[in-house]
């Protein structure tokens, strides 16, 4: 009994726990990528460098804030920070939009052109990243470090496996519910949500009922750019944060947000999810585990990973194939239906 | 003088005109159909009198005023509605929310027009929180007529609304039509259905080649010998 509870506890801690954090970063980045592609009808390359422009301002706010004495401990400073981060980028996405995308919207370009010019916008933006805040990590996460220590928790429950909770991944949870929550509520109930809805489902129709595309195409951007911004800094909290990391957080991104149906909502999340677990579990190392729930001579030698943590963008990547394999609309569209 | 007069539209898609003195008319409570063979530019009268082609010459009046010049969704705030043949609801959105997305340019309380438009359809009432999608066809085309309702327009245009349809739902979907038109709505539309969209007419347009062949009514029309031999097949 007190093997199964240590083998439950070494994988929660380990596993499920920094799962479940990865898993809301990616959900938050996979709606932003879903909310511009449902509205604009292309796939925004460029989203990882929002985030990571999100998370820089984030960074320099919560620098600004701890020089002049500002804290909320036990909680990061950055918490503070993230209305800064979320609205500097949805400033500097509406003038990219403005400067960039909004000129061949008017020429009315294929989808492919606005994918390329979303490429381009992601190296302009990579390379300004690194020219203002520099290549390195920067760690900005202050407060308190564990909500309950691997020692507070052995202590407390006399197990031999401790489980060890960090602020920052509850502060990713409760980040996400509350954004996710916001966004569902706009998206469902309110008059402009419905709209951005109605046209992401059929343009001509919008336009025709009196929905101005100009806005719905702002909204996006803002509600894309805030949602960047939050999963950004999340990340980075969570994490420490390194401008290059973002450029490869777009592959399992858009692999959640195709698994789970690109342009779907819910489905972002939920590719956000099934991507964040799958990585987790496939590159975990289960010899520990396995050595608590099985009788000691049929515990493997080896470490028991099916794949290397080097390999954890190639679990997104086999996830991506094979959904364009065997169901390319993803888990959860209804545009087929159409 | 009618709630809705075309007239002599001539004009086209640029290059070669489609449209040529084309003159169309509806008025209060009358259902005006448009019927023609394959390519006599139905849908393109329709499309010129919501203008979403520019005429060269003519003009188009409602309730006396010129809106020849009115962008299409302009057109929709002076009183007219249009239900386009293809994806004319949105698929994810329930029923509700189609009504409500109908009524986007009201700024009034949409409700009264909403509950109009269930008693007018009471199929919509039971599926109101269906996505529209997920409908049968008939009942999605009904869907398009109450969204294009919600904004309690004079004139309701519908482009081939049976286009796909059985014959059973066909009639209902008449039949909802002249329910529509009673409660003082004009209507205009074009149909591949010719006699049968006739029996119901007020006013029958046939067009040929983008001209006036034949305006009576639609039982003069459904009569007259020739009418009968070059477009209604016997």
């Amino acid at each position: 009994m007190e093997d199964a509870l240590n083998a439950l506890v070494l994988i929660t801690n380990f596993a499920l726990v920094p799962g479940l954090a990865y898993g809301c970063q990616l959900a938050l980045g996979a709606l932003g990528v879903t909310l511009i592609f449902a509205v604009l009808r292309f796939s925004n390359f460029a989203h990882g460098e929002t985030m990571s422009f999100g998370a820089m301002i984030a960074v320099f706010a919560t620098w600004i804030l701890q020089d002049n004495g500002v804290s909320i401990d036990p909680l990061p400073t950055a918490l503070l920070a993230l209305p800064f981060a979320i609205l500097g980028s949805i400033l500097f996405v509406l003038a990219t939009d403005r400067v960039v995308y909004r000129f061949y919207r008017e020429q009315r370009s294929d989808q492919v052109i606005f994918i390329i010019v979303s490429i381009g916008v992601m190296f302009v933006m990579a390379g300004l990243i690194r020219f203002i805040i520099g290549p390195n990590d920067q760690v900005f996460t202050d407060g308190e470090r564990f909500l309950i220590s691997a020692r507070d928790f052995r202590d407390l429950t006399g197990l031999r496996e401790g489980l060890a909770i960090k602020t920052t991944q509850v502060i990713t949870v409760v980040t996400t519910v509350i954004a996710m929550g916001l966004l569902f509520w706009f998206l469902q109930k309110t008059r402009t949500g419905k709209s951005m809805r109605a046209y992401a489902d059929n343009e001509d129709l919008a336009t025709l009922s009196g929905i101005d595309a100009g806005r719905v195409v702002l909204i996006a951007w803002t509600l894309s750019a805030a949602l960047a911004a939050v999963a950004g800094t999340l990340y980075g909290l969570d994490k420490s944060y390194k401008p290059f990391v973002f450029q490869e957080l777009v592959l399992p991104i858009f692999a959640a947000a195709i698994v789970g149906g690109f342009g779907s909502p819910l489905g972002a999340v939920a590719g956000g999810f099934i991507i964040a677990f799958a990585e987790v579990l496939i590159t975990y190392a289960y010899k520990r585990f396995l050595g608590y729930i099985l009788p000691e001579s049929w515990v493997p030698d080896g470490l028991a990973q099916f794949l290397s943590t080097d390999y954890k963008f190639a679990v997104a990547f086999v996830i991506l194939v094979a959904t364009l394999l065997l169901r390319p609309s993803g888990l959860f569209n209804k545009r087929a239906a159409t | 003088m009618s709630i809705l007069r075309a007239d002599a539209m001539t004009g086209g898609y640029g290059g070669a005109d489609i449209l040529h003195e084309c003159t169309l008319e509806a008025d209060r409570g009358e259902i005006a159909v448009i019927v023609g063979p394959n390519g006599a530019g139905k849908s393109t009268a329709m499309k010129a009198v919501f203008g979403m082609l520019n005429l060269r010459q003519g003009k188009v009046t409602l309730e006396g005023r010129d809106v020849t010049r009115m962008k299409p969704t302009d057109r929709v705030s002076e009183g007219m509605s249009f239900v386009p043949q293809v994806r004319n609801v949105f698929p994810s959105l329930t029923v509700e929310e189609n009504l409500e997305m109908g009524g986007f340019l009201r700024r009034d309380d949409i409700a009264a027009t909403m509950a109009e438009v269930y008693d007018l359809f009471p199929v919509l009432a039971e599926k109101r929180r269906q996505p529209a999608g997920e409908l049968s066809g008939g009942q999605r085309q009904q869907v398009a007529v109450g969204r294009a309702l919600m904004t309690k327009p004079a004139v309701l245009m519908l482009d081939e609304p049976t286009a796909g349809v059985s014959p059973i739902v066909m009639d209902e979907l008449f039949d909802r039509i002249i329910d529509v038109a009673k409660t003082g709505i004009a209507i205009l539309m074009v149909e591949q259905n010719a006699k049968q969209a006739l029996e119901i007419a007020h006013r029958g347009y046939v067009l040929a080649q983008g001209r006036n062949a034949y305006t009576d009514t639609g039982e003069a029309l459904l009569k007259n010998a020739e009418v009968r031999r070059l477009f209604l097949g016997g």
